[in-house]
């Protein structure tokens, strides 16, 4: 049982280390999903606007983590 | 389906795979030059067999999911592990945290083994259980990452150049591991894992776009602009973490890239 919980905890971990790194791009997942079509745009944008996102959750999520550090 | 496209598929999943066989030959190493290769070899041979078995189980279901919602799926769960792998990474080139040391973690297990041993020979005449599980479970753990990474950047009908990836990714470092018999420490891990980060995230991107059908610039060629994309904006935190690390601290910020 231990090692059930054990190997649960390390495949939970390969995808999750920050949990508002993880919150972050699960919210522009949806945003792309539901808010990018109710918005109208346009269908050639829906990609990059994603890429978008995500860099910007990224670079606000690593800025935070070098403040907090430091 | 590009050239373009296929050879990043193969390099991602060569670099990614690279990563973590090192990892997982670390520790095997570290398990049989301090108790005793019999058992080390079995427990990476039955985690080598547990996930053939694994694959060859759950392999078949996947081509039954319809490929939109396998896609995006995989897409979803890419962009949690790249984009963890990228930060990571980042952080490190940026000195905020210490870099993967593999020569370190394999004195560190080899100590923790020979304690757990309490001083003794190593054992070679039986099996010895603490051999056995550690060295399963790394093979293990770390032979799901690979799976994954394989399904992840063949999602899209390219299964077989992503297996071939791995395949060469395994092949080597075994070859090495045999050559050498001490842990790789000379593979510049976090630039791999930098490298990594940015080609899983972009293929996460990718593949959750095609998931909810948003139409790609250029089709395939689209990510090569996100690995391209993701690159810049890695390199500039980098740059940002480093700068602020200088003003908080100007002696100790060490160039790690």
């Amino acid at each position: 049982m231990n090692a059930v919980a054990t190997a649960l905890r390390d495949l939970w971990g390969l995808f999750v280390e920050d949990a508002s790194l993880t919150l972050g791009i699960l919210v522009c997942l949806v945003i792309a999903a539901f808010a990018f079509p109710a918005l109208g745009l346009r269908d050639a944008w829906r990609g990059p606007g994603l890429f978008v996102l995500l860099a910007v959750i990224l670079l606000e999520n690593v800025r935070r983590t070098s403040r907090r550090s430091g | 389906m590009s050239w373009a496209h296929v050879g990043t598929v193969i390099l991602a999943a060569f670099l990614a795979s690279l990563v973590e066989f090192v990892e997982a030959l670390t520790i095997v190493l570290a398990v049989g030059t301090t108790r005793g290769w019999r058992s080390a070899l079995i427990g990476a041979g039955a985690g080598a067999l547990f996930l053939t078995v694994l694959t060859l189980a759950v392999g078949p279901a996947l081509q039954r999911i319809p490929l939109a919602s396998l896609q995006l799926v995989v897409g979803v769960l890419l962009l949690l592990f790249g984009m963890r792998w990228l930060r990571k990474a980042i952080l490190r080139a940026g000195g905020v945290i210490g870099l993967h040391d593999e020569a370190a973690i394999y004195a560190k297990q080899t100590a923790a083994l020979a304690r757990h041993s309490g001083g003794t020979p190593p054992l070679r005449a039986r099996l010895d259980r603490v051999s056995l599980a550690t060295s399963f479970k790394a093979v293990t753990l770390e032979g799901l990452e690979v799976i994954f990474i394989v399904i992840a950047t063949g999602a899209g009908g390219l299964l077989a150049p992503a297996a071939v990836g791995a395949a060469l990714a395994g092949s080597l470092v075994i070859l090495a591991g045999l050559g050498l018999r001490r842990p790789v420490a000379r593979v510049p891990e976090n630039t791999l894992k930098f490298a990594v980060g940015v080609l899983l995230s972009a293929f996460g991107v990718f593949w959750v776009g095609e998931g909810l059908r948003f139409p790609w610039p250029g089709e395939d060629l689209a990510l090569l602009g996100l690995i391209a994309g993701f690159t810049v904006i890695a390199l500039l935190a980098v740059a940002a973490v480093r700068r602020s690390a200088a003003h908080a601290s100007p002696v100790h910020v060490r160039r790690h890239l």
